[in-house]
């Protein structure tokens, strides 16, 4: 039997693991630099995590099991998720397990028990958070899903290996239908991931924040379990753009050096996005709830564009 | 460059006059707007250039470098220093429900698509997909007329469509004889200038530009 | 002779029809009656199931000509996949149903007599089953009234109460509405088929060897849509529903959303693929739009709900438009002839049916228990019964992933299937179809994440903080019987889920019989374990993986987290701090869905006013505010009234004939035998 799609998918998991707190940690120090403040380094989020580890549980006296199970849960879902993702390699034994559709449900359950857990204690912040949260991101399921139509267009598939395969085997054209997904894609991942300006990260304690309110209760280990989810989250989001837009550089052949080759693109790749979400996130102020209609309309109707001007134009 | 390029690089442009289309049928602010404008205008006088290289039509050059004089400089120009004599420029209008509002020009996108479709299958020319944009871009631009209720937003609106006629002329039938565009250059000149008169008029009148005040114009009831 | 799948399906029939004779024996001893009538509709369901499963696996069809009915016109009973598939669908539910009924029933026991709800329900199950099995005009009628009336008895069953009249009333005139429209479809088919003279067209069978122009099949085929639509809650003809469901008994309500209203979608496949078979791709169309508008609308309008019943009446509306939305895809492809993509669209909208059956139910089941033990419908009221009612809550959380269409469970197989054909709409041959389809596919996307927050809501606000009301009842769990409901659905939601090769594979021989198509093998090409219904390039999805990926990561990490013992401490709510907080303080349903309410709020009548009270020191600090939201269906404003109104009219203009004098009434008798004599001659 061949061994090395397995060892890849461990390879994934385990980048998964590590990269994904460096990541934050990346955009975190971007931001301070673009805003003129000394940053923590990259290493702050690993520290955090640590800390909240080596913490105790603090638990509100009504908890159910739902509010201990979703750390886990949250947790479950991202690592799964790396293992779909063709993050290095197109050949991964797990990479059938689902599509795009697929994926995007699965940070769906999550989210689902995210804001079941929000409304588990009874206070007035989960189910706000709760609330806001679901009804983001029934706002970006449909542009989510006119994205995945206009990129499954061309390459016929929804599987994420066939889509970053046939992108990389392809000359290089000018297709607008890929450019407008990627926009669309771009705004999608700035609402499901949680980032300015559709919900802000770093606040806490402000009538604006979405997921904070929801796991406002948590501390100890679950809180950790759910600050490295969302942490693989973000990571996950941007490797599956890189998959499906960008995908040269991941490895397809059994190759010690492809590998090599495909962590450096990738670190890569990731700096730059990285780059490219604190500019967005520098750039534009935390909108109010209610303009996020417009904010998610605006992706929808660039998939739908690039919908469109696959058929129109190509 | 070969002409499977360069079909490929009108269509991206195409692609990008019609967001440029869509972005100011949503775009609340006055500075956003011009600059909206001057993109489009900016892109279709690429996209004529390369269909005048490819065409081997020479006049196109010359019309290229008219839209880019008229459209991206001076017209842009002309509303900025509108905007400032008449102090405007932090007015953000209240759009109407933005989301619908697009929801109606992607119907408009499709509604056009269906309505060129005899002309692609005759047509032979490397713009042929275009039209359908072109023709968007026009529907689009008298949807914002009809959507919106400042009078600058109408101008815009109104130039927006004059862009799209320009953009189905080079698409299909790659250009119209330069002396007609030379007269609806001089038109659009002269209509921009006509209008910015009469925003000092009804500015001066009734201290908005808001058109739903010309509703008190008409005869009391 | 050995016995054959239909035979099975007849004794199961008998027996249902039996049944209400030794009800009515033994109504004397209502806690017997319970045990024993319930245990024999598990027994025949169970018959009923095993009769449908085998036709289905070994995709053979079977007749029955039964020689009572009419003089000439003998009953024809027919099983064949597609109905063999549903007495499936119907009998699974029914089983779980009724064994969950023992322990619901028994709450009625010295508060009423329940013989006439077992009676009912025996008949009500009895008309079901003959509707998929009928094979000609006559029986099948005669069971869809049945079936209908049987229904309206259950929904009246506590009939001391106004609402539950009203509702009752207003099933009964939508369905018969849809019932006079069904006849004349059959008519018109059964007229074309052997000419309006003779009668013998009556049969399926003429039916299906006919040719129909295509005027004429349009006719009969929008009527028959508009009365399998009305029963089936399509928008707008919805209305009854979301006011009947709340009313009836939960465990009535659990069957007739569960497994009543795919009758109406058997009808309508067995009319269009099976009967009519040749059509064009607008039908399809018409069938795709009343499946997305009733989809998008059903899942808003369970959103703007708080009754736990009415909510989830009105996401019956939102699955039922799901599975239009795969047969619409399906007559569309079938009619550009793409039998392949007909096949797996068919394949999602019947498998959606299966699994909307068994979390409906199993939603329509918990919903049953939590108004058994707490006396109440107002999820405003509840909050905190995960608590109290752990089992319960456990199981309606499987139903509510379900229903979100949520991985690994069963909701989420058939959406995805159902996406997979939008995705493969391309392929049409029509440009401006290729545009508009994947809109289609937008909508699908928004309703399942629509259904999602609603969910969240249903069980966040039922099951989860405090409790939210004034006066908190005593909560008892529910006991085994309606606990091993539950679970069965449950565990048949799992089951589906993580399981669709096989499924699929077994419910292959349905799109084969109508369409001539099936993906079944390439549906399973790669084992079990694997869903890729086009080619593995293409889409590929794996339940076992999912289901079991996630739990083993959870268990890992909770195993590894657990190997140093960390304390937990149980304190008080922390809430940033804040002291004063009590349960009313909590989101409620209402509030949940405020921000959707605000942003679809146009589709709605919404009256919305805050008033407060006079006694204040100051404006900006109001003693007390009131709050009153009033969210109405556009649909009985627009389409209702003016028919309400008019028939009130016209009724008060034909009431002028009503005299009151015998004179007069014979004046009219006689007139009418004169005109009659005058033309008939």
């Amino acid at each position: 039997m061949n061994l090395y799609p397995f060892v890849m998918e461990i390879l994934q998991v385990l980048i998964l693991l590590a990269i994904g707190p460096a990541f934050v940690g990346w955009v975190r120090v971007l931001k301070c630099w673009a805003q003129g403040r000394s940053s923590a380094g990259l290493f702050q989020p690993y520290r955090d995590l640590r800390k909240l580890f080596s913490k105790d549980v603090v638990l509100a006296e009504n908890a159910s099991w739902i509010f201990r199970f979703m750390p886990y849960l949250v947790f479950g879902t991202a690592v799964l998720a790396g293992g779909i993702i063709p993050i290095l390699s197109t050949d991964l034994p797990l990479a059938a397990t689902a599509d795009v559709i697929v994926l995007v449900s699965l940070f769906a359950i999550a989210r689902f028990f995210t804001a079941l857990a929000g409304m588990d204690i009874g206070t007035a912040f989960g189910g706000m958070g709760a609330s806001r949260e679901m009804t983001v991101a029934s706002l970006a399921e449909p542009a989510m899903l006119m994205a995945i139509f206009t990129m499954s267009l061309a390459s016929r598939s929804t599987s994420l290996s066939y889509m970053a395969q046939l992108v990389m085997s392809g000359q290089s054209v000018l297709r607008p239908s890929i450019v407008f997904a990627l926009l669309a894609f771009i705004l999608i991942t700035l609402a499901e991931t949680g980032r300015i300006p559709v919900d802000n990260p770093a606040t806490h304690l402000e009538l604006t924040m979405i997921h904070e309110a929801m796991i406002l209760e948590y501390s100890g280990r679950h809180l950790a379990l759910i600050e490295w989810a969302s942490m693989m989250k973000l990571f996950l989001f941007t490797a599956l753009g890189i998959a499906v837009f960008a995908p040269w550089g991941i490895a397809s052949s059994a190759d010690l050096l492809a590998v090599a080759a495909a962590l450096f693109f990738m670190l890569l790749k990731l700096g730059a996005a990285g780059i490219v979400l604190v500019l967005i996130e520098t750039g534009l102020a935390k909108m109010r709830l209610f303009r996020l209609t417009e904010f998610l309309g605006s992706a929808f109707l660039l998939a739908t564009l690039g919908m469109l001007s696959y058929f129109i134009l190509e | 460059m070969n002409i499977h390029n360069a079909a490929q690089i009108i269509s991206f442009l195409a692609a990008l006059v019609l967001l440029c289309a869509f972005g100011m049928l949503v775009q609340r602010r006055m500075y956003g707007l011009i600059h909206l404008f001057a993109w489009q205008g900016l892109f279709l006088s690429i996209s004529t250039a390369v269909v005048g290289f490819v065409a081997g039509k020479h006049h196109l050059y010359i019309s290229s470098v008219l839209t880019l004089s008229l459209k991206v400089v001076l017209l842009p120009y002309i509303l900025h220093v509108l905007i400032q004599r008449l102090k405007i420029q932090k007015e953000v209008e209240t759009v109407v429900n933005v989301p619908m509002t697009m929801l109606i020009g992607i119907v408009l996108v499709i509604f056009s698509y269906h309505l060129t479709a005899p002309v692609r299958e005759i047509s032979t020319l490397v713009t042929r997909s275009v039209l359908a944009i072109a023709l968007a871009t026009v529907m689009i631009g008298l949807l914002m007329m009809i959507t919106r209720r400042h009078a600058v937003t109408q101008i815009i609106g109104f130039l927006a469509m004059e862009n799209g006629l320009f953009f189905a002329a080079t698409s299909a039938t790659y250009g119209m004889p330069l002396v007609v565009e030379l007269g609806v250059a001089l038109d659009v000149l002269i209509a921009a200038f006509i209008f910015g008169i009469f925003f000092f008029h009804i500015h001066t009148t009734f201290d908005s530009l808001d058109v739903e005040q010309m509703a008190r114009l008409k005869e009391g009831d | 002779m050995n016995p054959g799948p239909v035979d099975l399906a007849s004794l199961s029939v008998i027996i249902l029809l039996c049944a209400p004779l030794l009800v009515s024996l033994l109504s004397r001893s209502q806690r017997l009656l319970i045990y024993s009538g319930f245990a024999l509709t598990a027994a025949a369901s169970l018959l009923a199931v095993f009769a449908g499963a085998w036709t289905v696996w070994s995709g053979e069809t079977q007749k029955l000509i039964m020689l009572i009915g009419l003089p000439d016109l003998p009953f024809h009973l027919r099983l064949d996949p597609l109905a063999g598939f549903f007495l499936v669908v119907i009998g699974l539910l029914s089983f779980f149903v009724s064994v969950y009924s023992i322990g619901y029933v028994k709450g009625f026991l010295g508060k009423r007599s329940v013989t006439s709800l077992a009676i009912f329900y025996c008949l009500f199950l009895a008309g079901m089953y003959m509707v998929v099995l009928s094979d000609d005009a006559l029986i099948f009628l005669i069971s869809w009234e049945v079936m209908a009336a049987a229904s309206y008895f259950l929904v009246m069953f506590e009939d001391e109460r106004i609402e539950n009249r009203r509702a009752a009333f207003l099933y009964m005139v939508v369905a018969h509405v849809g019932a006079i429209a069904i006849l004349l479809s059959f008519g018109v088919l059964a007229g074309l088929a052997t000419g309006f003279g003779s009668f013998s067209g009556y049969t399926f069978d003429a039916m299906r060897s006919a040719h129909f122009p295509v005027e004429w099949a349009t006719v009969a085929f929008l009527l028959s849509f508009f009365g399998f639509a009305a029963k089936a809650g399509v928008i707008p003809l919805h209305v009854w529903l979301p006011e009947a469901h709340p009313v009836a008994p939960s465990n009535v309500s659990a069957l007739m959303s569960g497994v009543m209203l795919k009758t109406a979608i058997y009808g309508i496949i067995r009319v269009t693929f099976d009967l009519i078979r040749v059509f064009p791709w607008w039908w399809g169309a018409i069938v795709l739009v009343f499946g997305l508008v009733s989809a998008v609308m059903g899942v808003l309008y369970a959103l703007m709900q708080h009754d736990l019943k009415r909510l989830l009446a009105y996401h019956s509306v939102e699955n039922i438009g799901i599975i239009l939305i795969g047969i619409g895809l399906a007559m569309i492809f079938t009619a550009f002839k793409l039998p392949l993509l007909a096949a797996l669209a068919l394949t999602a909208g019947i498998y959606h049916t299966l699994n909307h059956a068994m979390f409906k139910g199993l939603l329509f089941m918990g919903a049953g228990a939590v108004l058994h033990a707490t006396h109440e419908r107002n999820m405003e009221e509840m909050g905190g019964l995960i608590h109290l009612m752990p089992w319960t809550a456990a199981l309606f959380l499987i139903g509510c992933i379900s229903i979100s269409a949520l991985p690994p469970f069963n909701g989420f197989v058939s959406e995805w299937l159902t996406f997979q054909a939008f995705l493969l709409s391309p392929s049409l041959p029509s440009p401006l179809l290729k545009l508009l389809i994947p809109m289609g596919a937008a909508l699908l996307a928004l309703t399942g994440a629509l259904a999602a927050a609603c969910f969240v809501k249903a069980f966040g606000v039922t099951f989860l903080g405090h409790w939210r009301g004034h006066h908190r009842p005593n909560v008892r769990e529910a006991d085994w019987p309606m606990r091993m409901g539950m679970i069965m659905a449950a565990a048949a939601c799992l089951l589906l889920g993580i399981l669709p090769t096989l499924a699929i594979g077994w419910m292959d021989a349905v799109p084969q019989q109508l369409i001539g198509a099936s993906i079944g093998t390439s549906a399973g090409a790669f084992g079990w374990m694997w869903l890729t219904p086009v080619a593995y390039q293409r889409a590929s999805y794996s339940g076992p993986i999912v289901f079991f990926g996630i739990l083993g990561i959870v268990i890992a990490a909770y195993l590894l987290l657990h190997v140093r013992p960390g304390a937990i401490h149980r304190v008080p709510i922390w809430d940033c701090g804040f002291e004063k907080i009590d349960q009313r303080m909590q989101y409620n349903a209402t509030s949940f869905a405020m921000p959707i309410r605000r942003i679809f709020g146009f589709l709605f009548n919404v009256k919305e006013r805050v008033r407060t009270s006079q006694q204040t020191v100051h404006k900006a600090f109001p003693k007390k505010l009131y709050y009153s939201l009033h969210v109405r269906d556009r649909f009985w404003g627009w389409l209702y009234k003016p028919v309400i109104r008019a028939s009130f009219w016209g009724s008060r203009k034909v009431g002028r004939l009503q005299q009151g004098r015998i004179q007069a009434y014979l004046i009219y008798s006689f007139v009418t035998i004169i005109v009659l004599l005058v033309f008939l001659r």
